[in-house]
């Protein structure tokens, strides 16, 4: 119970300080900071292999990108005036969006926590056995999965055609020596 | 007592792994040496055997600097973080047979820091935390040289991270486990009574996989570009002194023993082999990550290093590829022969 109280209050605490920082970078690893409390949690439930995906996946290699992105761009430390749009009422449409996101969440919060402590249908042992969880990750669950994949496809294709958007083609190299992968394709646009 | 076995253990890996570093300094030394026609270090001491020592005793006495525009919390932790991941990843390795030191413990102690039943994964999720060390040092040092290193240590690492994994998980397909030890448990005995039955000889592709992924990790020639010389001075740790600069050079040999060690017990067998009885097994362990970690230094001062564009399209377009068949293939393999 003290590890839990432990790792809890380090996770809170870090997930906070997130949202207090003004540097992003000091944002970033504090998150990492957290997703590695929330990994020692998954320990404590007796899930070893999600807690080595939580820092294999989030606080390897999803943060790794995040740092990468603050780094390139540099960003500064934020200003900190009070800004005349940060009015619900008042706010841009990309404002007003997040809010309503913001308390959609809040409205699941309170729908989960008030739900009771019933905890799915695993018990102790099964959520340790990697076997058992990648049995129903692909067969009750084979469905969730594949959507999710998809889903993540979806955001790659998404994310190589903003990439390569190319209005006019490209002159041709002085030296000729164009590598064929760099041409814009015939019909591409 | 078995409390007190598990402590000195632990203990004794971390000092191991420290001598390990200097024991690895000098032999690249002597290594380097011998490939160029050179003596390499023969003053201090007998052969120069005390040449680590020596090194570590300047660098302590040397200043400890820092810009004046570095990020002082980020620019001292980065080297804290480069060698923690090192030390750490070492620590669910198992080197050994079960052994009760001669009969001094009532139950056997597992020559394995940390006995988790994930232990490849822990690896592989340490490598990739240890890129933070990098990449902070070469942001927070504030410095052109230093952010082009750790950029290009982030970028390269990611990339060779997937075939790195990839490899890993074909050797768990063949393994039917996670835990390190049951791995190597299963490379036990032999084919035909010769060959031994490791799984280097089921696995050549994603041997040679992780071995250049592994080498792409730990940033070491030909793919040592975070601290390319010719350009980048010395890369993300261009504005380290002193131990600050000793402990990315520390984290850099340990990670190198760790891949070594890691590579014998997924490739190589672990301790198993012959002619040697079960509580031996360490010696063949040290010959087995000896070798590799010789093969290492013998690849550094032999090929010259990439050029970047060239590491990237290797390694997202022959690595990767290649990783991803060798795992389908193995997979095929073992669904269809349940090997």
């Amino acid at each position: 119970m003290t590890q839990f109280y432990l790792f809890g209050t380090v996770a809170v605490a870090a997930s906070l300080l997130v949202i207090a920082q003004r540097n992003p970078i000091y944002s970033v690893l504090l998150l990492i900071v957290s997703f590695g409390a929330l990994s020692g949690l998954y320990v404590l439930l007796d899930a070893p292999f999600v807690a080595v995906a939580q820092i294999i996946v989030y606080a390897g290699a999803i943060m790794v990108l995040f740092l990468f992105v603050v780094m390139l761009l540099n960003a500064p430390q934020e200003e900190t005036e009070r800004d005349a749009r940060a009015h619900l009422g008042r706010g841009s449409d990309p404002m007003r969006f997040g809010a309503l996101l913001a308390l959609a969440l809040v409205a699941e919060l309170a729908w989960a926590l008030t739900r009771g402590w019933e905890s799915g249908r695993f018990g102790r042992g099964a959520v340790s056995s990697v076997a058992a969880l990648g049995r129903s990750l692909f067969t009750d669950y084979a469905f969730q999965f594949e959507v999710t994949s998809v889903l993540i496809l979806v955001a790659m294709v998404g994310a190589v055609v903003l990439a390569r958007r190319e209005d006019r083609p490209r002159e041709p190299m002085e030296s000729g020596e164009t590598q064929p992968e760099d041409r814009v394709a015939p019909g591409e646009e | 007592m078995l409390l007190v076995a598990q402590i000195g253990l632990t203990l004794f890996v971390f000092v191991m792994l420290l001598n390990s570093a200097a024991a690895m300094v000098y032999g690249e030394r002597k290594v380097a040496a011998l490939l160029q026609q050179r003596l390499g270090p023969y003053l201090v001491g007998p052969k120069g055997l005390l040449q680590p020592l020596a090194d570590v005793v300047k660098l302590m006495f040397k200043e400890e600097l820092r810009p004046a525009a570095a990020d002082p919390w980020l620019f001292a932790l980065a080297p804290v973080i480069s060698a923690t991941a090192a030390f750490a990843a070492f620590a669910v390795v198992p080197f050994g047979a079960d052994t009760t030191l001669f009969g001094l413990l009532d139950e056997p102690l597992r020559l394995q820091v940390a006995d988790v039943n994930v232990a490849v994964l822990v690896v592989f999720s340490i490598a990739s935390m240890s890129v933070y060390g990098i990449v902070l040092a070469g942001w927070s040092s504030n410095s052109k040289y230093s952010l082009l290193g750790g950029l290009r240590a982030s970028a390269q690492m990611i990339s060779y991270e997937l075939s790195y994994g990839l490899a890993l998980a074909s050797v768990i397909l063949l393994g039917n486990s996670l835990s390190l030890a049951d791995i190597v448990n299963r490379q036990a005995g032999t084919w035909f009574g010769f060959i031994p039955r490791w799984f280097l000889f089921l696995q050549p592709v994603g041997f040679l996989i992780y071995l250049t992924a592994g080498i792409a990790e730990t940033n070491r020639a030909p793919f040592d570009f975070p601290e390319a010389e010719q350009e980048l001075v010395a890369g993300y740790h261009t504005e380290y002194s002193s131990m600050s600069f000793a402990m990315f050079f520390l984290a850099e040999y340990i990670n190198m023993v760790t891949v070594s060690a890691v590579a014998t017990d997924l490739f190589l067998g672990g301790w198993h082999g012959p002619f040697l009885p079960a509580s031996l097994g360490w010696i063949w362990f040290l010959i087995k990550v000896a070798a590799i970690l010789f093969f290492y230094v013998w690849m550094r001062w032999t090929l010259p290093r990439y050029r970047y564009d060239q590491l990237m399209r290797f390694g997202w377009k022959v690595l990767l590829p290649a990783a991803v068949l060798n795992l389908l293939a193995t997979a095929a393999l073992v669904l269809s022969f349940g090997l």
